[in-house]
């Protein structure tokens, strides 16, 4: 499942994409420990797999919570997403 | 001094509420009795389930207290059945407040209920589904079964929202149920209403109203607007044959036959009523746990 966390507002498209099917197969889920701002965290998904999901106190401020590890924040490469080892995760802006 | 008070205004906004059973069957026949509650944040379905057939529910206004609401809900389904809520053999709770569902069993999100309730009211061949909420609204992309493949969800503005609508109702003092109707009764499509926000696209109306444009020819500017910021979530999620929505918009003929022109692709008729999709894929939820030995 393509699970896609955010919104778009007047300013742009703001979607944190999981790829669950990639994510439950993903045994230490490294990303959450790399993010700085704690965004995401592991959740039992409707379909009983531990997944990674945006906690829901970020999920309509994302373009703000994100913002440090844009590249505008001084960061080359985004943390969580490097940190995914199997490519499930993807920032759309 | 005396003070002579105008009558109350009329809500248009309101809609009907209902309940409804199959007096042909007689659930003490049933090995599962199935209970699903999707509590939304406009209004709260409860749904019951025979062996995986529809037999019972109920589709109200929620209140200010979730637990209640779904209790009330879930009470009035059972109306005149005879069946108690102890006789239910597992529930689900579902939507905005699923976790206030004091008799719920298990939460599910209402994601994952309303494709698997899609799934049910319009058959397997359903590939995407457009949940027109209360205050928000999903595009979801589902299987064969009903599985999620892939969800987008607006629940950060009410554009595209049962509420942007009962605001417009309001405000043009026409009955929520007669706005889709109405809608459509112009001779050409007006322009869509610029904005996006309700609370701008309302004053925006209030313009055109002053510039002497007909109620009808605002609601179809309205619904024009509504339907295209609604197409354009489900275009960033994709969107697959075969097509439904779900939701009280979809008994919105004015948005969903603008929404099929945009899309150029017709949605399903529904077989059921689509205000009940979560909470008849939570039943649905309920009677799979009972079956995996969970409930």
């Amino acid at each position: 499942m393509f699970a896609n966390y955010g919104y778009k507002d007047g300013s742009g498209e703001f979607f944190i994409s999981v790829d669950t099917g990639r994510c439950a197969g993903c045994p230490d889920k490294g990303c959450v420990e790399a993010c700085p701002e704690q965004v995401l965290e592991v959740i039992t998904d409707d379909y009983d797999d531990q997944v990674i999901a945006v906690r829901e106190e970020h999920r309509k401020k994302i373009k703000y919570s994100c913002a440090p590890c844009k590249p505008t924040g001084g960061t080359k490469e985004i943390p969580c997403v490097a940190a995914c080892r199997l490519g499930g995760l993807r920032h759309s802006w | 001094m005396v003070v002579n008070q105008a009558d109350k205004p009329k809500e248009y906004w309101r809609w009907t509420e209902y309940n409804w059973f199959d007096p042909s069957r007689d659930w003490r026949k049933a090995k599962i009795i199935s209970g699903g509650v999707d509590v939304g944040s406009v209004s709260t379905q409860a749904v019951i389930m025979l062996d995986g057939e529809l037999y019972a529910y109920s589709n109200m206004r929620t209140g200010s207290d979730s637990p209640d609401s779904a209790i009330k809900a879930m009470k009035w389904a059972m109306e005149n059945t005879g069946m108690k809520m102890e006789d239910l053999t597992y529930t689900v709770g579902t939507g905005y407040g699923r976790v206030n569902v004091p008799f719920a069993n298990k939460t599910v999100t209402e994601i994952a209920c309303h494709a698997r309730g899609a799934n049910y009211m319009y058959g397997s061949t359903v590939r995407t589904v457009l949940d027109m909420g209360g205050q928000d609204c999903k595009a979801i992309r589902c299987d064969e079964k009903g599985k999620v493949v892939s969800f987008l969800m607006n629940d950060k503005c009410a554009a595209g929202t049962g509420r942007g609508m009962e605001v417009f109702a309001n405000l043009l003092a026409v009955s929520i149920e007669e706005v889709g109707e109405m809608s459509l009764q112009v001779e050409k499509e007006p322009p869509p209403v610029s904005s996006t926000c309700v609370v701008f696209a309302k004053t925006e109306a209030t313009g055109l109203l002053r510039a002497g444009w007909p109620k009808e020819r605002v609601l179809a500017a309205y619904c024009s607007a509504m339907a295209h910021r609604v197409v354009s979530l489900l275009e960033r999620n994709g969107v697959e044959r075969d097509f439904a929505i779900t939701g009280g918009i979809a008994k919105n003929i004015g948005v969903v036959s603008r929404i099929e022109k945009e899309l150029n692709l017709k949605a399903l008729k529904p077989r059921y009523d689509t205000q009940i999709a979560g909470a008849l894929g939570a039943a649905l939820f309920a009677k799979a746990l009972v079956e995996k030995g969970k409930g």
